[in-house]
């Protein structure tokens, strides 16, 4: 009754290209953006955001970053806490060494600086194909975290190897360092995640997330109907990358303050992100948010309920969530490997018969 | 002759025992994709097991003893007895058969046909289901495992070599003793499937799956026998690993150091495995001998995968994999 086209008309092209043709997704959409802007700020406290707002809407970002590689272009990376690390010691270099540059262009640059690095380690990705590209893209994580481990420069020689971010303010409102407000970073993650979700969706509308699909779907047919692989495949990883960076970034700057970056940007971080992506959903934008609230809360939740709720000790419920992630990725490949977009998506079906199926 | 250079060779020698160790775990991989299609990343975390397991046994602790603590409120951790190393070994080996059975009739029976990258992905979630599943069976303390290899700097090498270059090298016994098993292992295996009925179908199945299915080989049993092989392979390394280092979680990341072995060797091919294993053992172990020191050192972390990667540029297919040939 409420969800399908007829009755809907568009009476110009602008009308007809709007990112949510449908007017219960487009109505759905706003209230979300109502919501997320005008009405959480005013109710978080500092536990609700650090943790469940910011992890959430950071991993959204990482996850689109990769969905767009991953589902959209077919390409398995295993690189992302590599490339999330750039991202992360890009703003923190950037921020030491301009500090009357507002933080808002440095996130964008540390997501370009980043793009160039994705681009330089897919490179290979047009020799290279499926798993071995999938471990080729190992040599990126394994890599970039030795390099900023070990050369000084990158963590400007601090005793400790840590980063830490200095205070940094927008409109005189501290948004990095010890004095922040919860709804003003929340806000700050916010935007980008809006904006990111913004271009991503466009891209994969158009031109570009056309070829990335045919690529995805078979390359040497791709290549043969005319779509040049080096552009399509180095665009993706280049996207890709920016996004994966900006995500790094905030991660580094916004969430933790310090970091360490064997720990906060090890290959435990590529899989998760990676987890995200298939539990979400291969190739869908609204997926890449599925995921990452999933696998933000579930730890959250296990942890409330075993170690709050029945009062076990710590490390068996980290083993518990260990188990439960496992066995959480097999249920949904065997049973639904298109993720929680898929369901999603029959959702939208059924809704479109409702109330009379048949 | 310099310093430098006899250094060079104990270090040339070490690198080729290490490299037999990696081997040992890619041999693992190679077995179940060579069988089945499926990129096993579970077999570094299959190590972990065999060998925690192994420990549990011979240890008599109880599986699970941190959960039924929590649940039941009791004290229990060990039966009190100890079993001798040789009975555990059978013991696990059967864990790991009993292992293969539930993997194969849980999740990749219901992921035939699938593509290769969401299998790939399955045994992922394997990997974490159970590293989990292990921690809370045997819970997660480093461990020492002794099944009476010997171990400790090899003697006879050292007073030979002290009489030649008057510089007695450092091998340890272990490694030796790793290399003389993986020696027999492979040529078992290789006798294995060449002559046995269960080997030469298994053989039928990694040529195609369908003509095998045809003539009246069973993917089921085919599937289920390679998980155990691969489970007595992961074991075997499992045991050289734990008595090397401890039993302990870093034991499943050797499964990231196998993956540039098999990108070397192809993943295809069993010697490539072996000859993979061995030029990643020594070039990491020379590259870090030699320029190591003046970068920062830990090259070893990340050496392997960069040099697999420079590789694979120029040859896709690793060194003895099939030739890629695709078609539209």
């Amino acid at each position: 009754m409420f969800y399908r086209e007829s009755g809907d008309f568009k009476t110009t092209y602008i009308d007809d290209d709007q990112t949510f043709p449908i007017k219960f997704d487009r109505y759905r959409y706003y209230a979300v953006m109502f919501v997320a802007f005008a009405i959480i700020p005013f109710m978080v406290n500092d536990y609700w955001v650090n943790a469940i707002f910011l992890p959430f809407l950071i991993y959204s970002i990482a996850a689109i970053g990769l969905n767009i590689l991953v589902g959209y272009c077919g390409q398995v990376s295993l690189g992302t806490g590599g490339f999330m690390a750039v991202g992360a010691y890009a703003v923190y270099k950037l921020m030491t060494a301009f500090p009357d540059v507002s933080i808002v262009f440095h996130i964008f640059a540390a997501g370009a600086i980043t793009a160039v690095v994705g681009v330089l380690f897919g490179l290979p990705s047009l020799r290279i194909k499926g798993f071995y590209l999938a471990v080729a893209t190992l040599a990126a994580q394994f890599f970039l975290v030795w390099l900023f481990n070990r050369v000084p420069w990158f963590y400007n020689y601090s005793a400790s190897g840590q980063i830490n971010a200095p205070e940094r303010t927008i409109l005189g409102e501290p948004v990095t360092g010890a004095n922040t407000d919860a709804w003003a970073v929340y806000l700050l993650c916010l935007v980008f995640v809006t904006v990111s979700a913004l271009i991503a969706r466009n891209l994969t509308r158009g031109t570009m997330g056309r070829k990335w699909m045919a690529i995805r779907d078979m390359d040497i047919a791709a290549e043969i109907i005319g779509v040049n692989p080096l552009t399509a495949k180095m665009s993706a990883f280049a996207v890709s990358s920016f996004f994966i960076g900006i995500s790094g970034a905030l991660f580094f700057s916004v969430y933790l303050g310090a970091v360490e970056v064997g720990e906060a940007f090890g290959i435990n971080k590529s899989f998760l992100v990676l987890f995200m992506v298939i539990i979400g959903g291969l190739g869908s934008i609204f997926g890449s948010f599925a995921g990452a609230a999933f696998l933000v809360l579930l730890p959250v939740l296990i942890k409330n309920v075993l170690v709050g709720g029945l009062g076990w000790p710590t490390d068996l419920a980290a083993h518990f969530e260990y188990i439960t992630v496992g066995a959480l990725i097999i249920t949904f490949l065997v049973l639904e490997p298109h993720g929680l977009a898929q369901l999603w998506r029959v959702v939208k079906e059924k809704l479109r018969l409702w109330p009379f199926p048949h | 002759m310099s310093e430098q250079f006899i250094w060079g060779i104990e270090v040339f020698l070490n690198g080729l025992m290490a490299g037999v160790l990696y081997a040992l775990v890619a041999l693992g991989f190679v077995l179940i994709y060579k069988a089945s299609g499926i990129f096993n990343y579970a077999q570094g975390v299959m190590a972990l097991f065999a060998a925690m397991t192994l420990v549990g046994i011979m240890n008599g602790q109880v599986p699970f003893a941190h959960l039924i603590n929590a649940i039941f409120g009791t004290n229990v951790h060990h039966f009190g007895w100890h079993v001798p190393a040789f009975l555990a070994i059978l013991l696990t080996a059967g864990v790991m058969v009993g292992f293969a059975w539930i993997v194969q009739r849980f999740i990749f029976r219901h992921l035939v046909g699938q593509e290769p990258i969401i299998l790939f992905m399955a045994t992922i979630g394997l990997a974490y289901f159970l590293e989990g599943v292990s921690d809370l069976m045997w819970n997660s303390e480093i461990k020492k495992l002794d099944v009476g290899l010997p171990q400790g700097i090899n003697l006879a090498i050292d007073d030979f070599t002290y009489g030649i270059f008057d510089y007695g090298f450092f091998i340890d016994n272990l490694d030796i003793v790793a290399t003389i098993i993986a020696a027999i292992l492979v040529l078992a295996l290789t006798i294995f499937s060449q002559y046995s009925k269960q080997g030469r179908a298994m053989r039928a199945v990694a040529d195609d799956h369908q003509a095998a299915l045809s003539v009246g080989v069973s993917l089921n049993f085919v599937w289920i026998m390679v998980w155990s092989v691969a489970g007595f392979v992961a074991l075997v390394a499992g045991i050289m690993w734990g008595t090397k280092s401890g039993v302990q979680f870093s034991l499943s990341l050797i499964a990231l150091k196998a993956l540039p072995v098999l990108m070397l060797g192809g993943f295809t091919s069993i010697p490539g495995a072996i000859v993979g294993g061995l030029i990643i053992g020594v070039g990491e172990k020379l590259f870090e001998f030699a320029i190591g020191p003046m970068i920062g050192g830990a090259t070893e972390n990340w050496f392997a995968y960069v040099l697999a990667l420079i590789f694979l540029v120029f040859r896709p297919q690793g060194l003895f994999g099939e030739k890629i040939i695709e078609r539209v």
